[in-house]
């Protein structure tokens, strides 16, 4: 019995592994600074240089924290997103724009709309390696006690915010005192 | 002429010298250059993932790549650089994951299959050889 049926468990166990392996992204790496503090920093603040933003601005509440820069097509795919997140009026979000040209960063906010409540200027990338960006746009979800709960790889959509964004930002309210 | 022509084949035929990606100067401190070279030989380039940071021409290697030389040159173990890019990036980073609980099935699995695989043949092997011989085979021998 065994050595007919084995095949067979072993054909399954194959088929399971493969589906599961199909729906997976491999450009998307699963960030370890989830459930973790959000990394230390500072960095100029565009169009007021002489002012920062770091983590202290960001605490206190949940925050969404946008990876962006003009020449990244996703970002300007995501835009139209962002600003619909920002005129909930709900989550904050802070920008991180990531080696770019701060007059072309300034013309773009000017243009299309900016949707972040303060966006910091990292023009050689040390920030974002502390945050471990590889790919713009990216989004993390930090809490108010400045814990990362999440992290989105690629453009955000309505969809992906309501799925993804929505419960964790409600379960983080309902959590803090 | 078909000296030339043999020489100039001869010569597209030599690997490509390795060529250097930075354009600053080679690190002064044998060890640490050393050091560097292995590192950025080993650490995955995350933009364009088959590609160490080494090798890759993408802004972001460029930026670890600096890192790395910073702290090379300020005296960090090959540990604490290590330490420092999977605390960002996540064992992915680099190309030989470390062994800890979640890679373990990474380093474990290819040897048990290979385990596995050898003893189904051996037991196969083995099972077959005392089969009675058939007339074709014999047959077969014969020929």
């Amino acid at each position: 019995m065994l050595r007919f049926a084995a095949p067979v468990i072993v054909f399954l166990l194959m088929l399971v592994v493969f589906w599961q392996g199909l729906g997976r992204d491999p450009s998307v790496v699963p960030s370890p600074l989830v459930g973790k503090p959000a990394p230390a920093f500072s960095m100029p603040r565009l169009g007021q240089a002489e002012q920062q933003l770091s983590n202290a601005d960001l605490k206190g509440e949940v925050v969404l924290l946008n990876v962006w820069a003009t020449w990244c097509s996703g970002c300007r795919q995501e835009h139209d997103t962002l600003l619909r997140i920002a005129a909930m009026n709900d989550v904050p979000i802070y920008g991180l724009n990531w080696k770019d040209d701060s007059a072309l960063a300034l013309n773009w906010l000017d243009q299309l709309g900016n949707p972040y409540r303060a966006t910091g200027v990292d023009a050689d990338g040390r920030v974002a390696i502390d945050w471990g960006v590889y790919g713009a746009p990216e989004t993390f979800l930090i809490d108010a006690q400045g814990t990362v709960l999440h992290k989105h790889i690629a453009p955000l959509t309505l969809e992906i915010w309501q799925r993804d964004f929505v419960p964790r930002i409600a379960a983080a309210r309902a959590a803090a005192p | 002429m078909i000296r030339v022509c043999l020489l100039s084949l001869l010569l597209l035929m030599l690997p490509p010298v390795a060529g250097a990606i930075d354009a600053d100067a080679p690190i002064a401190d044998e060890e640490q250059r050393l050091l560097y070279e292995d590192l950025i030989a080993e650490v995955r380039c995350l933009v364009c993932q088959n590609q160490t940071i080494g090798d890759s021409t993408a802004p972001l290697a460029a930026d670890l790549r600096r890192e790395i030389r910073g702290m090379v040159e300020s005296g960090q173990s090959e540990g604490q650089i290590k330490d420092f890019l999977t605390e960002r990036y996540g064992e992915f980073v680099l190309y030989r994951p470390r062994y800890t609980g979640s890679t373990a099935v990474l380093w474990i699995a290819p040897g048990a299959l290979v385990l596995m695989g050898g003893v189904a043949l051996w037991r196969v092997v083995r099972k077959r050889a005392t089969l009675p011989v058939t007339s074709e085979e014999e047959d077969a021998m014969d020929a």
